[in-house]
């Protein structure tokens, strides 16, 4: 069960109040843009072992969206942050330096 | 390699049991084959076995990063069905169930299919809608399915509680001829058989890069050394995507944990497959006479094989009420494992973009059942490489077409 702090009301909670949304920072690609382009948009993910940043809805909170970084190799959630970001910010990048030094950072 | 049989048995009893052959050996890989295989799973095993059987190609190499059959082929609820609703699927789902029904015969290695007979609940009125569809559409796609009403399911399942607590049981899609069979012996038997076709068996061998000479497969570098190659098939489930990354390109496949559990022992109480998706749980009684139990997928990628307690708490809720002697019962094992899931929740049986090299994978919670249709036509792209008619709807491209083969709508549940 994952615990979960909610960047934008502030509550922590276990993962049943939240809703998962997939990968984060998809760069969007809409009409008239390259075909490859918009099939990469809209279903080849990177599926990481390891590292990976994704977007999470608190469902059943203040029903915001927001990021998490957290490791699919053994489940830890290294930080919350806000959705309004193109990139994972420094702080976070940082916290998964000082767990993760193997770590290649954000691509 | 000896046949099994009861003139065999007979034999090993006179002399203690003292001349059993291994089933498969267990040789070191050669420099070069014409085939490599990644993933000696029970879709791996079943495509280096039709590729020798069918096509005549039998300098195949297998190679597993664990044991074989190790991962989702020992980690499932050993479900095999075919009542699909769309056409691609139905096709090759029912292609596995009928080799299904004689591969003990062929592999002659008991893999104690059971065809008990599986059944769908429809517990709203919009599941009643949904299954008689699929109950029209899998008569016209040749797949034997009925629609049931609730003194049928009572009658055949008398442990069922059909006036349940939140969800009355209204009918069922009821496929006779569905069942289950031993999830290992699958695995053991295509081993054996292909070692027997004098195919290699490589385990604890793991693959961690893929070398390509202008656009094509050459060779895979693993644990044991580089290995040369003509074509290249990567068969490994929730892996893919890291092996992918390998071979240089992405794959729209996400990778999460799908838990099952088994209870203690007990009496045989029931002797049909019951999936009930609206509440969300399926039961079926092993031979062993331990209930083993499936429910919903994690929603996050996750490569831990162990899911949330959230999952496990639904599905004996939904089983509970659904079957009220359950709830005294103990669970003895619980597990997880990790299934790639595509975004129309339908696999991938494709040729990828560097040359020679096929991929099968995106099964997610319907790889058991598939297993020997899916080898059958993985086996048919690797060797002629184009895909046959059970394989050609499975394409890659199929995202970038916009042809999807939606069966998350179809079923409204991971299935």
């Amino acid at each position: 069960m994952l615990l979960l702090t909610c960047p934008c009301c502030g509550v922590t909670a276990e993962e049943t109040e939240f809703h998962n949304a997939g990968e984060a920072h998809l760069k969007r690609y809409g009409p008239g843009s390259d075909d490859a382009d918009y099939e990469a948009y809209m279903f080849a993910r990177k599926n990481p072992r390891g590292v990976h940043f994704e977007r999470w809805r608190h469902a059943f909170g203040c029903g915001k969206f927001f990021h998490a970084a957290r490791c699919t190799m053994t489940l830890e959630v290294f930080g919350t942050y806000s959705a309004q970001t193109l990139a994972p910010p420094a702080e976070i990048a940082a916290k998964i330096k000082a767990r993760r030094p193997e770590w290649e950072g954000y691509k | 390699m000896r046949r099994y049989s009861v003139f065999a048995i007979a034999r090993e009893a006179m002399r203690q049991h003292n001349g059993w052959d291994r089933a498969w050996a267990s040789p070191e890989p050669k420099s070069h084959y014409d085939v490599i295989i990644v993933g000696a799973g029970g879709h791996g095993l079943a495509t280096a076995y039709y590729l020798g059987k069918n096509f005549g190609i039998k300098n195949v190499a297998i190679i597993e990063k664990g044991w074989l059959g190790g991962g989702n082929t020992g980690r499932n609820t050993t479900i095999i069905r075919s009542n699909y609703l769309q056409d691609p699927s139905a096709a090759i789902y029912e292609k596995a169930r009928s080799l299904y029904e004689t591969l003990s015969q062929d592999l002659n290695y008991n893999i104690m299919f059971s065809p008990r007979g599986v059944m769908m609940l429809a517990q709203t009125e919009s599941e009643i809608r949904g299954y008689r569809r699929t109950e029209y559409a899998n008569t016209l796609q040749g797949v034997e399915t009925r629609f049931i009403g609730p003194n049928e399911v009572k009658r055949l399942v008398p442990i069922m509680n059909i006036h349940g607590p939140r969800y009355p049981v209204l009918g069922a899609l009821w496929q006779p001829r569905a069942g289950t069979a031993r999830h290992d012996a699958v695995a053991w038997g295509y081993a054996r058989a292909c070692s027997d076709m004098g195919m290699d068996v490589i385990q604890n061998c793991e693959v961690t890069g893929i070398e390509s000479v202008g656009g094509q497969v050459s060779a895979v570098v693993t644990t044991k050394g580089t290995i040369g190659t003509k074509k290249l098939a990567m068969v490994v489930a929730g892996h893919s995507g890291h092996l992918a990354n390998m071979a240089g390109f992405r794959l729209p496949v996400e990778s999460v944990a799908l838990q099952a559990m088994v209870s203690e022992p007990i009496k045989p109480a029931i002797d049909v497959v019951v999936m009930a998706n609206t509440v969300h749980g399926y039961l079926s009684q092993s031979d062993k006479g331990e209930m083993v139990i499936g429910g919903g997928a994690d929603h996050f990628n996750n490569y831990t094989q162990r899911g949330s307690w959230m999952h496990i708490e639904e599905t004996t809720r939904a089983l509970v009420e659904t079957f009220p002697m359950l709830s005294r019962l103990k669970m003895l094992r619980q597990w997880g494992g990790i299934v790639d899931m595509t975004g129309d929740r339908s696999p991938i049986i494709s040729k990828t973009p560097l040359g020679n090299t096929f991929i099968n994978c995106g099964w997610g919670t319907g790889g058991f059942k598939s297993i020997p249709g899916s080898g059958w036509a993985m086996a048919e792209l690797v060797a002629k490489g184009e895909p046959g008619p059970l394989a050609q709807a499975f394409s890659l491209d199929r995202f970038r077409e916009g042809r999807f083969i939606d069966e998350s709508v179809a079923a409204g549940v991971a299935h």
